[in-house]
């Protein structure tokens, strides 16, 4: 497998704009002749298929969901980042660049996190015109907020709805589009396999899940924008229809798939509380610009907690553990995510968690209410704390809330190159969907800015880089031998699904598959778990496979049917992220391992051996998977060790 | 795209248009109402019923008048019709719990038939004596002779049960007031939250004033 | 305090569009009532596949309130018995020990049933295409603080975008109107300076849809906004009402 991130020549700053000036174009006549298949309609797939339809280009776009509005992005609440500098206070392009790839701790490609930050003040401009209501200061000038790991306020934020927001925007711009006949969408659609014809991909195999059918579909170029595979978790803050099949098809048919055990763990979600649970809920981190967290420092105390005997409030202020401010005194309660997760699991992992599982520490309010008033903290934070309430059934207000880490957002994904195109031609991914900008964690904020950049600012650009050489190449009619093939394995591969008539249900299988990942490939990692993990992996994949049970037919809506097929992909994430994580011996981000760690416990990186992405390449099902790394280098920014303290 | 006519707000509109020329219609009929209760034995009140039979009026204004009411019950119809079929051919088993939603917003359509059917009632007392049999007995006030329209509507309500017909009328009209005013003015777009407090405030007001206007005269006259 | 509870439910189950209908009967035991209505539809679903049954199938993904995707007119009311919440954020310490829920589909004509609980709400998608949106394609727009906003404007078209498009306003309708639907997505836009330039267009072209699509009349009746997840205001419909008559007298 070769590995050419196709990085331009010349200084970073300069090289997008080198890129652009010389790169290929396709002319209007031609542009209409050409086919793009965008799979997903999230902030990435809605951005890049609703601005292919405007340039010209016919597009056919997928969901799984009823709408595209539905997709996970609608659900970021925090806001987006862009180098406005508007408040004055020194950001720059150049700042964000450096921020972000710090924060991924130095597991990014500089090239492509430069670009990143170069076009984000386009994506509030083309947000602001698409009229997405960004909240404004009295003057009618936007506002900004800030967010952990920057000195600056570079946040623009829509209430807490700034993903609900920006993905509506972008809906619309995509609706316009449909409306205009650029672009065809096919809703509550799951794209099964992807067609390659002569080594390039050329279409998909759809599934429809109302009907059960399957679809031929042809394009000139496919694009994935189809988010990350937090589920693999079974719980995470990820949307129950979240998946990573489609990334799964792809690294099947050649695509590299990069650093898949970089997923990310936020600290502030609402702690697992029954066996029935079904996902876990976020509150924003914003909630740590005014909480402080802590434990009980006594371990009587805890345990009477947990036992029900003792309630928080009754914890004398001396003896409580506030760890975060103890161990980090500079950053206190606002270190990193990746940081305050790990704190909290050495808490509860010690013995001195809360809540009945013990799986759990506290996020109070209480000096915040004391120094600012309840009314304040209301105006700050009310809907997340009538959030809580509704879940908890605890008024956040009097008592504090319980929080505990859990997955979250995963940084890894297919590999691309800088034009975002995988190791197969034709193939594109975008947004969370590929593993480029954010590293090893990615910083608060950032997320909704990269979905946008890829969709409205990048992929417009290079996919046409590649389609310039494709303007001679005609339609396919979808009956072609390698469309036939692939929809007659996707079938089989579903006949198969129904014909195991097992006896676990698809949800039974997936909550095993969880507690292993978060086990062995969760927060904390070892070499001996991750070799359990792998070996558990294989038997849970046997366990499915021999052993599932789907009701129904083929024929009409089956959602257990769509459910095991997920499954089945992410038991084969699951494998790919323990090995990877089995791979890379150091801690960086959101992967840490025990053995690398510092002697007060914080992540150790080794950069002379690890300052690469690790690209796996799929060898067969039954086959470990070969690893191919792509070097980074670092020629602007100075790597170091990150210190909070 | 379709017509204003055609389209849902424009028919809507001319709805609630309808209603609110109507609603002028019941304050000046109030208005000339009120003159029974002068205890003038009935004078104030035939030439105020005298004025409205002029010729303008008569052949003028009382079309108008009619073809509000066709329109507005008209469009009821049509309007009807389709929320219905827009509804579905399923209805909730388990009902409708919604808390909070004003009882006579849901039956508008039921209290619209209430007001209809004292509206018959209404024209077959006084109209058709009055302006197509002209069997109504005479009187001259003043040197003019006219219809004793005072004696009619005593002779009328004097009797229980009509009396009760007319109360259960004028407090049909005030429910289907009680929405209807503040609910034209939202149709025709003249609302916003400030002013929907304000004009359910009038409107409410507004539908027991004119109801109890004319209860107060049916009780009058009933105890005269 | 957490406790267990015991339910009789009655769920609608179709097996397809043109399939009829009925009401089926469950019972469940023991469901936590710190449990989401959701998790317990997921139990239920589970003691189904366990005994080889078809599971109910029910809209749903995000889980935290913002989708929109999840549905059910529970026990008479859009996404249950509390207030301001969509059904995933619903929590069954709403219910009583063997109370009976009865569970069915979104009802209008314009959201035909697909399975079970699971309705078509593509004619949402289909209004917003027909104008929802500002006419600006990707590139060669104005600097973002080009163009001030007043705050109150700002913050008054955040609410009404707020709409997460999930229908209930439509449930809850006796007439089955989509008028607050609409009405938030014109107002959101007519209420800011970007979207006004092509707001009599837009007034127009999204309420002929709405028309054509086969939804009722507005009332007035304020169903919509009590069952409103999102407490979206039906003073957007007076907004709605007042920018269509402004673009069709203006014609």
């Amino acid at each position: 497998m070769k590995l050419d991130s196709k990085i331009p020549e010349g200084p970073l700053a300069e090289k997008w704009s080198k890129y652009k000036a010389n790169q290929k174009l396709v002319n209007p006549a031609n542009k209409r002749k050409l086919d793009i298949i965008v799979v997903g309609t999230g902030l990435a797939g809605a951005s890049a298929a609703a601005s292919f339809g405007e340039m010209g280009f016919n597009v056919k776009n997928f969901t799984i969901q009823d709408s595209p509005r539905r997709a996970h992005s609608i659900a970021a609440q925090g806001g987006i980042n862009a180098a406005k500098n508007y408040p004055n206070d020194g950001d720059s392009v150049h700042r964000l660049f450096y921020d972000t790839v710090k924060g991924g701790d130095y597991r990014a490609r500089e090239a492509n996190v430069h670009r990143l930050a170069e076009v984000s003040n386009d994506i509030i401009d083309q947000c602001v015109a698409q009229g997405v209501p960004f909240a404004r200061e009295y003057g009618g000038l936007l506002d900004n907020r800030s967010f952990g790991g920057a000195q600056v306020s570079r946040t623009f934020y829509a209430k807490g709805q700034t993903g609900q927001q920006l993905l509506i925007g972008a809906y619309q711009a995509l609706m316009r589009q449909v409306n205009a006949g650029t672009v065809d969408l096919y809703t509550r659609t799951e794209i099964v396999d992807i067609v390659m014809v002569d080594g390039k991909a050329r279409g998909v195999i759809a599934r429809d899940l109302v009907t059960g059918e399957f679809q031929r579909h042809f394009g000139h170029a496919v694009v994935l924008a189809t988010g990350g595979y937090g589920n693999t978790f079974f719980l995470s803050t990820n949307a129950m229809g979240s998946n990573g099949s489609a990334a799964i098809k792809a690294y099947q048919k050649g695509a590299a798939f990069a650093n898949p055990c970089f997923a990310q763990i936020h600290p502030t979600c609402i702690p697992v509380h029954g066996e029935f649970q079904s996902k876990l809920t976020l509150m924003s981190e914003s909630l740590r610009n005014d909480g402080r967290i802590w434990v009980p420092k006594k371990k009587e105390d805890a345990e009477a907690i947990r036992a029900g005997k003792l309630k928080p409030t009754q914890i004398a202020e001396e003896n409580r553990d506030y760890y975060l401010e103890r161990r980090y005194p500079a950053f206190g309660n606002l270190v990193p995510r990746d940081v305050a997760s790990r704190a909290a699991k050495e808490r509860c992992d010690a013995g001195f968690g809360v809540g009945s599982t013990g799986l759990a520490v506290y996020l109070d309010f209480k000096s915040a209410i004391e120094r600012l008033g309840e009314d304040a903290i209301r105006a700050r934070y009310g809907n997340l704390f009538q959030m809580y309430e509704k879940i908890v059934d605890d008024n956040p207000y009097d008592t504090p809330m319980m929080i505990y880490p859990a997955i979250h957002y995963t940084m890894g994904g297919i590999w691309v190159d800088y034009e975002l195109q995988t190791t197969v031609p034709g193939l594109f991914a975008a947004g969370e969907a590929n593993f480029s900008d954010h590293g090893a964690n990615r910083l608060g904020a950032s997320a909704l800015m990269q979905g946008l950049a890829d969709g409205y600012f990048v992929l417009p650009y290079t996919i046409q880089n590649y389609l310039a050489d494709d303007i001679s190449t005609p339609r396919m009619t979808g009956d072609e031998k390698e469309f036939v093939e692939a929809e007659k394995e996707a079938k089989d591969k579903f006949e198969k699904l129904l014909a195991i008539k097992g006896e676990r249900s698809v949800d039974s299988i997936h909550k095993e598959l969880g507690l292993v990942m978060w086990d062995f490939v969760g927060m904390a990692r070892t070499k001996e778990g991750l070799e359990e993990a792998i070996e558990k992996i294989a038997a849970i994949k046997k366990e499915f496979w021999s052993n599932v049970r789907i009701p129904g037919s083929g024929e009409g809506m089956n959602v257990e049917l769509e459910k095991a097929s997920r499954l089945a992909d992410f038991i084969s994430i699951g494998d790919l992220m323990a090995r990877d994580a089995l791979n890379r011996e150091e801690s960086c981000g959101g992967h840490f391992r025990e053995e690398y760690q510092t002697e007060e416990g914080e992540a150790l990186r080794q950069d002379d051996k690890f300052a690469y992405a690790a690209c796996w390449e799929y060898q067969g099902d039954d086959k470990a998977p070969v690893m191919h790394k792509e070097d980074l280098t670092f020629d602007v920014v100075k790597v170091a060790q990150r210190n909070y303290k | 795209m379709g017509t204003f006519f055609g389209s849902s707000i424009g028919r809507k509109f001319v709805m609630g248009l309808s209603g609110l020329f109507l609603i002028i219609f019941l304050i000046v009929h109030l208005s000339v109402n009120l003159c029974l209760l002068v205890p003038d034995g009935g004078e104030t009140f035939n030439i105020a019923a005298n004025f409205m039979a002029l010729p303008l009026i008569k052949f003028g204004l009382q079309p108008v008048l009619a073809l509000g009411f066709i329109i507005h019950i008209a469009l009821a119809a049509q309007l009807t019709a389709q929320n219905n079929k827009a509804r579905g051919n399923n209805k909730y088993a388990s009902g409708n719990n919604t808390k909070e939603v004003m009882w006579a917003s849901k039956n508008m359509g039921i209290l619209g038939i209430v007001v209809l059917a004292f509206l018959v009632v209404h024209v077959y007392d006084y109209f058709v004596p009055l302006q197509i049999t002209h069997s109504a007995q005479e009187v001259t006030i003043n040197g003019t002779t006219m219809h004793d329209t005072y004696s009619l509507v005593k002779a009328n309500l004097q009797n229980p049960v009509k009396a009760i017909l007319y109360i259960i009328g004028a407090l049909g009209l005030a429910l289907h007031l009680t929405h209807g005013f503040w609910s034209a003015f939202q149709t025709v777009g003249l609302n916003n939250s400030i002013w929907r407090k304000r004009w359910t405030v009038i409107g409410t007001i507004f539908a027991w004033a004119i109801s109890l206007g004319f209860c107060v005269i049916v009780v009058a006259m009933l105890l005269s | 305090m957490e406790n267990n509870i015991s339910l009789t439910l009655k769920v609608w189950r179709q097996n397809g569009p043109t399939e009829k209908g009925r009401f089926e009967t469950y019972k469940l035991e023991k469901v936590s009532t710190d449990s989401s209505f959701l998790e317990m539809m997921d139990i239920l679903n589970e003691q189904l596949v366990n005994s080889g049954q078809e599971p109910i199938a029910f809209d749903h993904d995000c889980r935290e309130g913002i989708c929109g995707m999840c549905s059910l007119y529970i026990n008479g009311r859009p996404h249950g018995p509390d207030d301001d919440v969509t059904t995933c954020q619903l929590h069954m310490r709403k219910f009583k020990d063997g109370e009976t829920i009865t569970i069915e589909p979104w009802r209008s004509a314009g959201f035909p049933v697909i399975k079970d609980l699971i309705v078509n709400r593509n004619a949402f998608d289909q209004i917003i295409a027909a104008g929802g949106y500002t006419s600006v394609s990707t590139g060669g727009v104005p600097d973002a603080n080009a163009l001030p906003i007043p705050k109150d404007d700002a913050d008054e078209a955040m609410d009404a975008a707020s709409c997460i498009g999930c229908g209930a306003c439509v449930a809850a309708c006796k007439n089955g109107s989509a008028m607050l639907f609409v009405s938030a997505k014109v107002s959101h836009l007519a209420l800011l300076p970007q979207g006004k330039v092509e707001a009599a267009r837009r007034a127009k072209s999204m309420v002929a849809k709405m028309d054509e699509l086969g939804f009722g009349n507005c009332t007035n009746t304020g169903a919509c906004e009590v069952e409103c997840p999102k407490s979206v205001s039906i003073s957007n419909i007076a907004r709605l009402n007042r920018e269509f008559l402004k673009a069709k007298f203006q014609d």
